[in-house]
């Protein structure tokens, strides 16, 4: 078995209005200096090891991630 | 004219679709998401609601439902499809229609009557409208921000498959003010506001609703 993290997030020309609520209610609590947030996903996934990078890539694109609004990216990290 | 309306799991706005299509005499076929076949339909309406609880995005695991499939197949042979609010989100995960349905730009769900201009009177839905008419129907999401990347906008402009357009305000950051587009064939339409809530002057702000309905029902005639 391995793990591996999906990582999906607004494409930069899209608007992202959660992230901007994040990044407007930092200076309010206090938190100053931080210009922009953009709020994305992050899915881990517990893989069996026979299952190959394409079929990762395809489960990202196809279901994970709306390629028409979201980046996405994938990779394996130590369980 | 025998017309199948979709329950998935989340489903909210169904019974309202079928009360829509008997009051344009049609008979509402119900159709299940784990369905595999389409019953002989006519016509199929994607309705709103929240399918499968809105989890990974909107639509994103009602598009994969079986029943959705049949759809798919079927919409690209040129049956009449209409998709309403979370329909139209689903048709555009199932990539019937161009673009996607995005969190609205001031965060609130938007629940109120809305006026549409009605651009495009020439497809499957919208033959019983004049072009330029104002229609005053329920918008109700969160989730109704169309956007698209300029040359899918350039497509939709070029090719009058902007079939509504929201009059006034904003109501939630779509672009063009874009609410309801049309696939290049005019069979399938998707749209965020509720025609199947302003069927009847008694239960709804208007009427103007029924129009669709009625437009199904010349285009299934003539077929």
């Amino acid at each position: 078995m391995a793990r591996v993290v999906v990582d999906v997030m607004p494409k930069p020309e899209i608007l992202d209005p959660q992230g901007q609520a994040v990044a407007n209610a930092l200076p309010r609590l206090g938190f100053d200096g931080i210009t922009a947030v953009r709020q994305g996903k992050h899915f881990e996934l517990e893989v069996a090891d026979d299952v190959d990078d394409a079929t990762l890539a395809k489960i990202a694109e196809t279901f994970l991630a709306n390629p028409v609004i979201e980046d996405w990216t994938v990779r394996r990290v130590e369980a | 004219m025998r017309v199948g309306v979709i329950t998935f799991p989340g489903t909210l706005d169904d019974v309202d679709a079928q009360r829509a299509v008997r009051y344009a005499d049609g008979e509402a076929v119900p159709l299940w998401h784990g369905d595999h076949d389409l019953k002989g339909v006519d016509a199929v309406i994607v309705p709103g609601g929240f399918s499968y609880g809105d989890y990974l995005r909107c639509g994103a695991i009602a598009r994969f439902a079986p029943v959705m499939q049949e759809v798919i197949e079927a919409a690209n042979k040129g049956m009449p499809v209409l998709g309403i609010c979370n329909g139209f989100q689903i048709l555009a995960e199932a990539h019937l229609l161009p673009g996607a349905l995005t969190r609205n730009h001031k965060l609130h769900f938007v629940c109120r009557d809305q006026w549409l201009k009605v651009e495009n009177n020439s497809t499957a839905w919208t033959t019983r409208y004049d072009a330029g008419a104002e229609i005053l129907i329920p918008l109700k999401s969160g989730e109704g921000g169309y956007q698209a990347d300029e040359d899918t906008l350039k497509e939709l402009e070029d090719n009058n498959r902007v079939v509504f357009r929201y009059v006034g305000e904003n109501p939630n950051g779509s672009r063009n003010n874009i609410a309801g587009i049309t696939n290049a064939r005019g069979n399938v339409v998707g749209l965020m506001p509720h025609p199947e809530h302003a069927v009847d002057a008694l239960t709804g702000p208007t009427d103007d609703g029924l129009g669709m309905f009625l437009s199904l029902l010349d285009t299934v005639v003539k077929a």
